[in-house]
C-alpha cells in the first residue's frame, strides 16, 4: 500500500465527497428548522403560569441538554420500533437534532426576551397594549436581534454534530468518507477531506455569526464605533 | 424479561463501562484545562508569530467536528507512522477539541479583568510574573469558571463520541448489549440516565463548588 498522500485517489473521491456535503447541509438546514420550532415549545412550557408544567418543562430541557446527543440517536432509532414506530434513519436522525438542540435554542429565547428592558412592558401597560400586540410590536423586534448571535452559533453547532448522524447510518458526509475508505481501505484523503470541506464552510459561517454579533451590540450601543 | 433481571445481568458491564467514561472525562479535563491557560495566554500575545499560531489552532479546532477530529487522530495518524492507543486518541482529542473552546474563554477572563488592577500592580512594581500569578489569575477565575463549568458538561456528553473509536466507555458497552439483547429500551435508557446522574448530582455540583472557592478566594461571597 501506498503511504502518503494520493492526489489521483483524492480527485476520485471528490465528486462523492461533494455530493455527500449537500446531504450534510440539508441535514444541518432541517435539524435547525426542526430545533428553532422546538425550542418555541420549551419557551412556551417555560412561559406558561402553570408550576408543574414549568417544572416538568424544566427537567425535560435539563436530561436532554445534560445526557450525550450520541445515545439520544441510538435511543431514538433503536426504541422507537420496539414500539411499533418504525422511521427512517433521516427521520429520527433529524428530530433528535431537532430536539436536543431545541432546548437549547429555548435558552437563547428566554434570555433574549430577558433582554428586552422590562420598562418596555410596563409603557405598554401605561398605554393600555394588550398582551398579544405588546409581543407583536414591541417586545419580539427588540427581542430578535438579542437572539441572533445565539441562533446563529446552534445553526453552527448543528452543522459540527451532523457527523454523528452517519452512526445510524444516514448517508451524510462522514459517512461517505466511511463507507469510500473501507472500500479502499485508505482513510487518509477521506477524512482529511471531510475536515477540509467542514472548515471552509464553518469557518465563514461562524465569521458571518461574529459579525452579526458586532452589528447588534452595535445598534445596542453597546460598541461605540 | 424484567428492568431488575437486566440490571442484574448488565449492571456491572455498564458500571464498568462508566468507569471508563469517567477516567476518559478526567483525562481529558486535565488535558483540556492546561492547553485552554497555554493557548488563551498565547491569544493575548504581543507577538505576532505566537498570537497567529494559537489563532490558527482555535480556528481550527473549532471549525471541523469533534467526530472528525477523533477518527483523523485514530484512524489517519498511523499513516504518518504515529499509532496512538484507542484511548489515549480519544483524550487527545478530546483535549485539544475542548481546549481550543476553553482558550476563548480564559481570553475573555483575562480581557475582563479591569485595566486597573495590572497598573496597581505596575505602579506597586511588581514583576511580570508575580503580577500574573498574585493579582490577575485569582481574579479570572470567577470571571471563567461559570462558562468553563458549561463547557465541561459538554466535554462529559462528547465523551461518548470516544466510543466509535473503539474506547470501552458507558456508550461502547450500551452499543454491545443492545447488540447481543435488543433491549433497547433499557441498554439505551439507563446509559442516558448514568450520563444524566454523572452530570447532575456530581460534575455540576463540584463544579458550583469550585465557583464558590474561587468567588470566596477573591472576597466575593457570591452564589
Amino acid at each position: 500500500m501506498q503511504m502518503g498522500w494520493r492526489w489521483d485517489f483524492t480527485f476520485e473521491i471528490l465528486p462523492q465527497m461533494a455530493i455527500a456535503t449537500l446531504n450534510t447541509i440539508l441535514a444541518a438546514g432541517v435539524g435547525y428548522a426542526i430545533a428553532l420550532i422546538v425550542g418555541l415549545f420549551f419557551l412556551l412550557g417555560q412561559k406558561t403560569p402553570f408550576k408543574i408544567v414549568n417544572w416538568i418543562n424544566r427537567e425535560i430541557v435539563e436530561f436532554i441538554r445534560s445526557t450525550p446527543l450520541l445515545i439520544q440517536l441510538f435511543f431514538v432509532y433503536f426504541v422507537l420500533p420496539q414500539f411499533g414506530i418504525t422511521l427512517s434513519a433521516w427521520v429520527c436522525g433529524m428530530i433528535t437534532i431537532g430536539l436536543h438542540f431545541g432546548t437549547y435554542l429555548s435558552e437563547v429565547y428566554r434570555g433574549a426576551l430577558e433582554g428586552v428592558p422590562k420598562s418596555q412592558w410596563e409603557a405598554c401597560r401605561a398605554l393600555n397594549f394588550s398582551t398579544i400586540y405588546t409581543y407583536r410590536r414591541i417586545v419580539l423586534p427588540q427581542a430578535f436581534p438579542i437572539a441572533i448571535p445565539g441562533m446563529g452559533n446552534y445553526l453552527v453547532g448543528i452543522f459540527k454534530d451532523t457527523p454523528l448522524l452517519s452512526t445510524i447510518g444516514v448517508a451524510e458526509l462522514f459517512h461517505a468518507a466511511t463507507a469510500v475508505g473501507g472500500y479502499n481501505y485508505r482513510y487518509l484523503e477521506p477524512y482529511t477531506l471531510v475536515g477540509i470541506i467542514f472548515l471552509t464552510l464553518s469557518i465563514p459561517a461562524a465569521m458571518w455569526v461574529r459579525k452579526l454579533e458586532n452589528d447588534v451590540n452595535k445598534a445596542q450601543g453597546k460598541i461605540k464605533k | 424479561m424484567t428492568y431488575f433481571e437486566f440490571l442484574n445481568e448488565h449492571g456491572v458491564t455498564l458500571l464498568l463501562g462508566t468507569v471508563t467514561t469517567i477516567k476518559v472525562l478526567v483525562c481529558s479535563m486535565i488535558l483540556y484545562v492546561i492547553i485552554s491557560m497555554i493557548f488563551g495566554l498565547m491569544r493575548l500575545s504581543k507577538n505576532r508569530a505566537i498570537q497567529g499560531i494559537a489563532t490558527v489552532y482555535i480556528e481550527f479546532f473549532r471549525g471541523t467536528s469533534l467526530l472528525v477530529q477523533l477518527f483523523w487522530a485514530y484512524y489517519v495518524l498511523p499513516f504518518f507512522g504515529i499509532s496512538l492507543e484507542a484511548f489515549t486518541a480519544g483524550v487527545v482529542a478530546l483535549g485539544l477539541n475542548f481546549g481550543a473552546y476553553g482558550a476563548e474563554i480564559v481570553r475573555a477572563g483575562i480581557l475582563a479583568v479591569p485595566k486597573g488592577q495590572w497598573e496597581a500592580a505596575h505602579a506597586l512594581n511588581f514583576t511580570p510574573a508575580k503580577r500574573i500569578k498574585r493579582i490577575i489569575i485569582p481574579q479570572i477565575f470567577p470571571i471563567i469558571l461559570p462558562p468553563a463549568a458549561n463547557l465541561t458538561v459538554e466535554l462529559l456528553k462528547a465523551t461518548a463520541l470516544v466510543a466509535l473509536v473503539t474506547v470501552v466507555d458507558l456508550t461502547f458497552e450500551a452499543k454491545q448489549i443492545n447488540s447481543i439483547t435488543w433491549l433497547s429500551a433499557q441498554c439505551f435508557g439507563t446509559a442516558l440516565l448514568i450520563y444524566y446522574i454523572i452530570a447532575r448530582f456530581a460534575l455540576v455540583p463540584f463544579l458550583r463548588w469550585l465557583e464558590v472557592l474561587a468567588a470566596r478566594k477573591v472576597g466575593k461571597e457570591r452564589i
